[in-house]
């Protein structure tokens, strides 16, 4: 059977909302970031989708997937460097010790 | 017409002078400040008599009527068509009138500033400040707008305030700038709102229109004016008699004049300029600048503004006669003289022989100019040389100051309306304008000009005469060039600027007055006046207890003078005791209960609902993401089922 339209946007929810859990439940920062890429990914799973079905004659889907990547890269780079300076002010990079903004 | 760059010149010279020293600073040099100040108030005042020769004998007369040009008017600030304030410049004979007697007397006492000032501090500062002076008072007198004349009325009120209270590490000098402003702008306030009511009525602030609308009897907008009553009197009435407190306020009128007096705690030239030449009459200027409403439309409002006038004039005389601080007797007689201005405008009809008091007044204006400012001047060289304002610590001083004596002296005989003198003619204009008209009070301003003549030569005898001076400094002169100059020039015009036939030029509707000169009229005022001379030289020639032996017999009545008729406790009583007591004790009650209050509740309430709240800010950021998702999950609802 080849796979629908459906398919693919109940995979990307399905994993959309294990990245949205996952951020909102662990602790440790790098699990977190692991989320975010996941919901990052959820999204770019629905871009190709979406091309390939509904705009099969344009690429525009495609190539706005491999920028994202990209961008994720780059974006990940910048949250682990963040990471490391907050494992090294606070030797934890548990969020619950991270919480001096506030009232 | 040609002169409209040299009016704006004559207007913007002081300015110049005003804001050079400011924009300059501490850094201003202070011997260059009074050369400064002199140089362009002399190129000022030269300009001015171009302008009043060319407008007087050259362009100003049309058939025979004096016009009221209006070279120049720039709308400023515009209500709705028709109602604007502009700045412009109106002329007319007595505008033009006033800027010479302004700028003239205004460069006597810059000239005579330069040697009463040296070696003082700020002395940048002061000639700065009587530029303004100036330039207000030349801004006041040239205002083709009623609006525009209430600024200019309020900057010369400033000046004034920044001059009395000049010497600021003096108490005294301190409360009396506070009292001089406070007095002023609580009857200016009643100017406001006259010029309120009256443009209500009128429709405009424009002068020009504004008297032509309330006056004559088709006018629309003058029978609203007098069919809308308030408390009995006609609106018209109402907004007039308060344009009359905010020059009875300026004019040091009765019983608004508490604060002139003290108004002498400034330095003296100060006073000559200020409090008895120029600003004091602004009162008298605002009245004779609307007489046509007055005279034509609210004849009951002119014959408030004769009594108050009248009354002023014989008060003030009454009082001057026990002061024995030269400056206040200056002061009381001042006011009393311009209580003869306004009394003489109160007795006026409007147009031609009628108008003789309107000319009256506008001449002994002129002529109280000169020999006041001469009589300030001269006080100033006595207090410089004799260290003190008291008469009771001067005497036998003609033999050291010469030419102040013999100027002081042509000072004090044209006061007195001794002829040929120039306070005779416009004196005798006066009581010949009210002689015509109400004989009570023609015997009034008769006794008042006896008792002039009193005080003004009590003074003179008890500085010149009375006992030998003890010379505590030999050497001390009368002063230099620049003392003196000032002091010969305003006697000279003191002589000479009677004989001018002022009714020719100044007159109530612009058409020449001839007033003839009647010689058995002229008769029994100068024989009182020579009288009360007599009298003051009897008492006060030579050393001797006549004086005190009256005194001691008036006991009361002398009191009661010397005291100033207690005028300035019943303001400190009521004051104190009503106002404060009352009025500003209930007030600040709910001032410190009610709206202190009510803010005080805001800022509580805000501080405990955000005590509450605060917690969601929890510096979780899981938390906060929580919020984000639930958020954009309600929003996505929101749109999807479209719930709202």
């Amino acid at each position: 059977m080849q796979p629908g339209l459906y398919h693919l946007l109940f995979i990307s929810t399905a994993l959309f909302f294990i990245g949205v859990f996952g951020f909102l439940t662990r602790r440790n920062l790098i699990t977190m970031l692991m989320s975010i890429e996941l919901m990052l990914n959820s999204v770019n799973i629905n871009f190709v989708a979406f091309n390939k079905y509904l705009w099969p004659g344009s690429m525009e889907g495609v190539f706005f997937t491999l920028f994202i990547i990209a961008i994720a890269a780059a974006e990940a780079a910048l949250a682990i460097a963040i990471i490391i300076n907050v494992y090294r002010s606070h030797k934890s990079i548990d969020v619950e010790q991270i919480e001096e903004l506030k009232y | 017409m040609p002169q409209t760059i040299w009016i704006l010149i004559i207007v913007l010279l002081p300015l110049v002078g005003f804001l050079f020293p400011a924009l300059i600073g501490r850094k201003y040099p202070a011997s260059i400040a009074g050369l400064v100040g002199v140089l362009l108030h002399l190129a000022s005042a030269i300009i001015s008599l171009f302008v009043a020769y060319a407008y007087f004998f050259q362009v100003g007369k049309v058939n025979g009527i004096y016009q009221k040009m209006i070279p120049l008017k720039y709308s400023w600030l515009q209500f709705y068509e028709g109602m604007s304030i502009d700045m412009g410049i109106l002329l007319d004979p007595i505008s033009v009138m006033m800027i010479v007697v302004v700028t003239f007397i205004s460069l006597m006492v810059h000239i005579y500033s330069t040697a009463y000032m040296k070696g003082k501090e700020r002395i940048g500062t002061y000639f700065s400040f009587l530029a303004l002076f100036t330039f207000s008072m030349l801004g006041l007198v040239i205002s083709s707008n009623i609006f525009q004349m209430y600024i200019f009325w309020e900057l010369v009120g400033l000046s004034s305030f920044l001059l009395i209270g000049f010497h600021y590490e003096k108490i005294a000098a301190r409360t009396a700038a506070r009292k001089a402003f406070i007095v002023t702008r609580f009857a200016d306030l009643g100017f406001l709102i006259g010029i309120l009511v009256l443009s209500f009525y009128g429709g405009t602030l424009d002068f020009n229109t504004l008297i032509e609308r309330l006056t004559g009897n088709a006018s629309p907008q003058l029978q609203a004016a007098l069919t809308t009553t308030f408390i009995g009197l006609p609106a018209l009435s109402w907004g007039l008699i308060l344009l009359f407190i905010g020059g009875a306020g300026k004019s040091a009128m009765f019983p608004l004049h508490i604060w002139l007096p003290d108004a002498m705690e400034g330095p003296t030239p100060v006073s000559a300029l200020i409090h008895a030449a120029t600003m004091v009459v602004a009162g008298v200027f605002l009245v004779a600048r609307m007489f046509p409403v007055f005279a034509q439309s609210a004849s009951d409002v002119l014959k408030l503004v004769e009594y108050i006038g009248l009354f002023s004039a014989f008060f003030a005389a009454l009082i001057a006669c026990t002061q024995t601080d030269i400056k206040r007797v200056l002061a009381y007689s001042t006011m009393s003289q311009i209580g003869f201005m306004m009394f003489s405008l109160g007795v006026s009809g409007y147009g031609s022989e009628n108008g003789l008091g309107f000319s009256a007044s506008l001449f002994h204006l002129f002529t109280h100019a000169a020999f006041k400012a001469l009589l300030f001047l001269g006080a100033g060289s006595i207090i410089h040389f004799v260290q003190s304002n008291e008469i009771t610590s001067m005497g036998g001083l003609r033999k050291y100051m010469p030419i102040t004596h013999i100027t002081f002296l042509i000072a004090c005989l044209a006061i007195s309306g001794v002829p040929p003198f120039a306070g005779f003619f416009s004196k005798e204009e006066i009581l010949l304008a009210c002689y015509q008209q109400d004989l009570i009070a023609y015997v009034i301003a008769l006794i008042t000009s006896g008792l002039t003549a009193f005080y003004i030569f009590r003074l003179y005898f008890s500085v010149f005469w009375n006992k030998p001076h003890q010379v505590n400094q030999p050497s001390h002169g009368e002063g230099g060039f620049a003392i003196l100059l000032p002091l010969i020039i305003l006697s000279l015009a003191s002589i000479l600027i009677g004989w001018i036939p002022f009714g020719m030029f100044v007159s109530s509707d612009g058409i020449a007055l001839h007033s003839s000169f009647h010689l058995y009229f002229s008769i029994l005022p100068v024989l009182i006046g020579l009288i009360a001379i007599a009298i003051a030289g009897i008492l006060y020639k030579s050393e001797n207890n006549k004086s005190e032996r009256i005194a001691a017999s008036l006991k009361g009545v002398y009191r009661i003078s010397k005291n100033k008729f207690y005028i300035d406790e019943c303001y400190l009583f009521i004051t104190r005791n009503i106002l404060f007591r009352y009025l500003a004790k209930s007030a600040a009650w709910f001032d410190r209960n009610v709206v202190d209050g009510f803010v005080v509740f805001i800022g509580d309430s805000t501080v405990r609902i955000s005590e509450r709240i605060k917690v969601i800010q929890s510096g979780k950021m899981q938390q906060y993401a929580l919020y984000f998702l639930i958020g954009a999950l309600a929003i996505v609802l929101i749109f999807v089922y479209r719930i709202m």
